[in-house]
């Protein structure tokens, strides 16, 4: 079982540490993510979620242990391929990280940009997916000027952009009303449907239980997959259903 | 592709330049200054060595022979000055000629000439050098070898004060390139310090653009192209400051002054692109010792 996993795994995770000075943000992570997955992170504030996304798109080089990504090894790859390993991601962030002094066309065209993309490419990409986010007027707006829904779905948009194969978002839904927060999660799963492999972290209980996939829970840094996901995925499907 | 990516960064790296004009242009009218004086210098030297360079053609070694000598041994002792290393041509000047030619620049004084019984002149041997093998210590080697003939009283090379006037000249070309390296250097440090500044008040933007996916190299791009932007404009308003200030001397100037002494001109083309080069690589350098530091994973 697990090797049939393995031949389908994008991204493989083998006792990865992360210390920040004594404090041990992230013990022992032994996980893999199948393409197309969508995968839950949870557990509580300061247990290592964000940690855990940072480590993968490299924000980070981690302590002790082996990532890899698409069969890239994080910690062999030479400095000059980080960004290429970045390129495989969209990242939806806990703080959006938009750049505020360029518009949200900018913002999104970036991600082409960096991959050397044609302009009018571009434009065309850049475009269709403000429509899917349903932002299209705000396509000259500088993020400062847009409300934290908007600026959710904007980060959103630039995650999609680029067609990735793995999606992390973290807390995408994080200060959101509810309403807000299902549009997000339906576009998440929308590009969860046409094949990209998805990773949310997020403490909300409602997205767990209405959204579907596998659920890992986070605690103190430490994976508690035995005890905890197996009965709530179980749980969770037959709330769903 | 390619073009359509260098556009890209030229265009990013103009409207940067456009958001952050006021730092833009102190950094450019800087430079403009620093190549205002460099080629100031370059031009002051163009000129005072094409003045050198038409005195060292001049130069000649007179060798003044002694009254005995027959004119049976001239022609030998011509074919041994000729033979000695650097010179160019030997020209003898009887007596007879050389009076003639000093009466003639003397006309006022005529009546000086009037009582003379006898030429008071020597013979004398006119020694050219070839032109490539002019240098001060050479003209006094070979004077010295010439009066050790026996047939020869005495030399003269007349522009003797010439060599203080080249020393002078040595030391200023010394002096000046000195200059040239320390404005130079202080173009690049201006560049750096400008690019340094944008690029930290900048640094969460490309902290972002690093997160996408950027390459250290697609962010340093603009900067360069901004450095060099900023040389360029800098080197070309220096170059041309210069110009406007060298055409309003040389308009006011008495031609007749100018003219009769020589001619001032301005920096040759080469020159002024190669001044233009090295102001474009002086923002290129510090792009480059201001960048170098920052993206480092
Ligand atoms: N750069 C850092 N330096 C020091 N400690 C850090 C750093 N980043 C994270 N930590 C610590 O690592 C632990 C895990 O942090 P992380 O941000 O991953 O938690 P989280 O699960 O995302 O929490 P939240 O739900 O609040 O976002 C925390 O205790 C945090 O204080
Ligand atoms: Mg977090």
């Amino acid at each position: 079982m697990t090797e049939n996993k393995a031949e389908n795994a994008i991204i493989r995770m083998f006792h990865v540490h992360k210390r920040y000075g004594k404090k041990n943000a992230l013990a022992d992570i032994t996980l893999d993510v199948e393409q197309n997955e969508l995968l839950l992170v949870t557990g509580p504030s300061g247990a290592g979620k964000s940690t855990l996304l940072r480590l993968l798109y490299f924000g980070e080089a981690l302590t002790e242990g082996q990532i890899l990504i698409d069969g890239m090894n994080l910690s062999r790859i030479s400095k000059n391929r980080i960004p290429l390993v970045r390129r495989q991601f969209g990242i939806i962030f806990q703080d959006y990280k938009l750049i505020p002094t360029k518009t949200v066309y900018e913002n999104i065209a970036l991600v082409l940009e960096v991959k050397g993309e044609k302009t009018r490419f571009i434009q065309k990409k850049v475009g269709s997916v403000l429509r899917t986010v349903g932002m299209e007027e705000r396509i000259n707006a500088f993020p400062p000027s847009l409300s934290g829904g908007e600026q959710q779905r904007i980060a959103v948009a630039r995650a999609v952009v680029g067609d990735p194969k793995i999606i992390l978002a973290d807390e995408p839904t994080g200060s959101l009303d509810s309403e807000s927060a299902d549009v997000i999660m339906s576009l998440l799963k929308g590009v969860h449907d046409r094949g990209a492999t998805v990773i949310i972290a997020t403490h909300d209980k409602e997205i767990i239980h209405n959204t579907g996939g596998r659920v890992i829970y986070l605690k103190d840094g430490c994976l508690m997959e035995p005890p905890m996901p197996e009965p709530q995925t179980d749980k969770k499907k037959t709330i769903t259903l | 592709m390619k073009t359509g990516l260098s556009l890209f960064f030229i265009k990013r790296a103009f409207q940067d330049m456009i958001s952050n004009r006021f730092l833009h242009i102190v950094t450019i009218v800087t430079i403009a200054l620093s190549i205002l004086i460099v080629s100031a210098f370059g031009l002051f030297y163009t000129n005072i060595n094409e003045i050198m360079m038409s005195w060292k053609k001049g130069v000649k070694i007179m060798a003044y022979l002694n009254k005995d000598v027959e004119k049976i041994q001239l022609p030998e002792l011509k074919q041994k000055i000729l033979s000695l290393y650097g010179v160019s041509s030997v020209l003898f000047i009887p007596k007879e000629e050389a009076l003639e030619k000093l009466k003639q620049q003397m006309k006022r004084q005529v009546s000086l000439f009037e009582n003379l019984k006898e030429n008071p002149l020597p013979d004398v041997f006119e020694v050219r050098m070839i032109p490539s093998t002019q240098n001060w210590g050479k003209v006094e080697i070979l004077a010295a070898q010439i009066e050790l003939f026996p047939q020869v009283a005495g030399v003269e090379y007349g522009q003797r004060w010439l060599s203080r006037v080249s020393g002078i000249f040595n030391l200023f070309k010394f002096a000046g390139t000195a200059m040239c390296i320390v404005f130079f250097m202080a173009s690049v440090f201006i560049v750096a310090n400008t690019i340094r500044l944008l690029f930290f008040s900048r640094r969460e933007e490309f902290e972002i653009m690093r997160l996408v996916g950027a390459t250290d190299g697609f962010i340093k791009a603009p900067f360069y192209i901004e450095g060099m932007i900023q040389g360029a404009i800098g080197g070309l308003a220096g170059i041309l400051i210069l110009f406007i200030i060298y055409f309003v001397i040389t308009s006011n100037v008495d031609p007749g002054i100018s003219s009769g002494f020589f001619t001032m001109r301005f920096l040759p083309v080469s020159t002024s692109i190669g001044i233009l080069c090295g102001s474009m690589f002086s923002g290129w350098l510090g792009c480059y010792l201001s960048l170098k530091q920052f993206l480092k994973y």
